[in-house]
């Protein structure tokens, strides 16, 4: 029978992981938890739950997996195409008189969806005066999407979200291919900050026109949900739009009465 | 906190192709003043708007409505997996959603569903593992039987395919083997 830890257990690794390294995971939603780590210690073979805590104290190198390994960085260009005909065709247009424009991409991962917005904004002719904040508590994925590059096998189904989501370019002129991987381009780069930030700790850092945070909030409890939409709120423009996943909602919030949601998408605009 | 308040029983039923027919027939026998939870976790295109949902709640005298994430477990509802996330049970009795890799090729996974939901539920939770064409929820429903649920598999002669049913009933991990109406007796009388 393998190894499910209980909650107790739980609560001691993420205690021991704030305690040793900083990192507060213990507002996490538990249930996501859960799964990560009992899947963690089955694919690693820890023969105890004990073994497998005592690891993550004295290995920092392993504590960098751990990391890696629970928090979920599945993702994808474009992701819901609905969703980004709807940037393109009601939030862009919004701000676009805007003389300057930030945009945080907040929990942003391995950066697809941060490449996606840069496309719509290059193609709406708004990325020469806008900056794209891209943010996530772990350093190595910050890393991987500075760098631009992706794997070439994924670009069939990123063609495919693109085209979906209204877009008429051809979706290969945004990167250029070298063996398995592919590189987009500096254009889209260039305008590009990124940059560690745990919404757990972390403050407000900017006034934004946008924030986009999606499938980030569903592995938080709800009161760490509230704390993040309350810097969420301190970090808008009076006009500003936030963006949340397919099954997140601001429905819940205290804030609720400040933001009025665009038709059927989960995407609120700010109204005071 | 009141343990009591919190639904003890619940019903968590994965199905994948073919299993529409046999929802079809098994939610329109189930019983109008039920008392638990039934979750249903299908595979299923991940397309918006999909009318699984509508589908389901015409043949149903109970309500059925896609799972919001946070949301308490309610009794006598029917709730539908969303597409594209795995379905998890928290301790206090509400819904997490998870978008991590996908398991057995599926997202939702019925094997993620069961194990999350034996994990908080241990013996309230009956699994049910309808018709399909692929190995998921096997693992899930030994999970359910080693802390204390209770497995059924559809009779893989009624399920459109057989394979699904077949796969965990050939592992060992399956208590009873029921038609749709053996089904509804037994879930109409939890």
């Amino acid at each position: 029978m393998e190894i499910l830890i209980t909650d107790k257990q739980l609560d001691e690794v993420l205690e021991d992981v704030f305690d040793v390294y900083g990192y507060d995971f213990k507002s996490y939603a538990k249930a996501s938890m859960h799964r990560r780590i009992n899947r963690l210690i089955a694919i690693d073979k820890f023969p105890s739950f004990t073994e497998f805590r005592y690891r993550i104290r004295t290995d920092k190198n392993y504590f960098h997996r751990f990391v890696e390994e629970i928090t979920v960085n599945v993702t994808e260009m474009f992701r819901d195409p609905a969703f980004f005909t709807a940037l393109r065709t009601e939030v862009l247009p919004a701000i676009a008189t805007k003389p300057f424009i930030r945009i945080w991409h907040a929990g942003c991962s391995t950066g697809e969806e941060v490449y996606s917005t840069a496309i719509l904004l290059k193609e709406a002719n708004m990325l020469h005066k806008t900056l794209i904040y891209a943010t996530d508590l772990n350093p190595d994925v910050v890393e991987k999407a500075k760098s631009g590059i992706f794997q070439l096998d994924r670009m069939k189904q990123y063609s495919e979200n693109y085209i979906a989501s209204g877009g008429k370019a051809d979706f290969s002129s945004y990167y250029t291919a070298k063996y398995d991987r592919v590189i987009f381009n500096e254009e889209l780069k260039k305008r590009m900050i990124f940059a560690t930030h745990n919404l757990v700790s972390d403050g407000s850092f900017n006034e934004f026109q946008l924030i986009l945070c999606r499938n980030v909030l569903i592995y938080f409890d709800k009161d760490l949900q509230q704390k993040v939409f309350d810097l969420f709120d301190k970090s808008l423009d009076s006009l500003g739009f936030l963006a949340l996943g397919t099954k997140e909602t601001l429905r819940f919030s205290p804030f609720i009465g400040r933001f009025r949601q665009l038709d059927k998408m989960k995407i609120w605009r700010k109204i005071s | 906190m009141a343990q009591d308040q919190l639904n003890s029983k619940i019903v968590v039923i994965g199905g994948s192709a073919g299993s529409l027919e046999a929802l079809l027939d098994l939610l329109p026998a189930l019983r109008v003043d039920l008392d638990i939870p039934i979750v249903i976790v299908m595979h299923r295109k991940t397309a918006p708007g999909s009318p699984l949902v509508d589908v389901l709640a015409i043949k149903s005298s109970l309500p059925v409505c896609e799972v919001e994430e946070k949301e308490p477990v309610k009794n006598g509802h029917i709730y539908i997996a969303p597409a594209d996330y795995h379905l998890l049970f928290e301790a206090d009795h509400t819904f997490s959603l998870d978008v991590s890799e996908k398991v057995n090729y599926s997202r939702p996974s019925i094997d993620v569903a069961f194990e999350s939901a034996a994990e908080v539920y241990s013996d309230g939770l009956t699994g049910i593992l309808l018709s399909g064409a692929n190995a998921d929820g096997t693992h899930g429903l030994k999970v359910i039987g080693e802390l204390g649920g209770v497995t059924i598999a559809q009779d893989p002669d009624t399920a459109e395919i057989s394979y699904m049913p077949e796969h965990a009933i050939n592992n060992h991990v399956v208590h009873h083997i029921m038609n749709v109406q053996q089904l509804a007796v037994y879930i109409n009388s939890l």
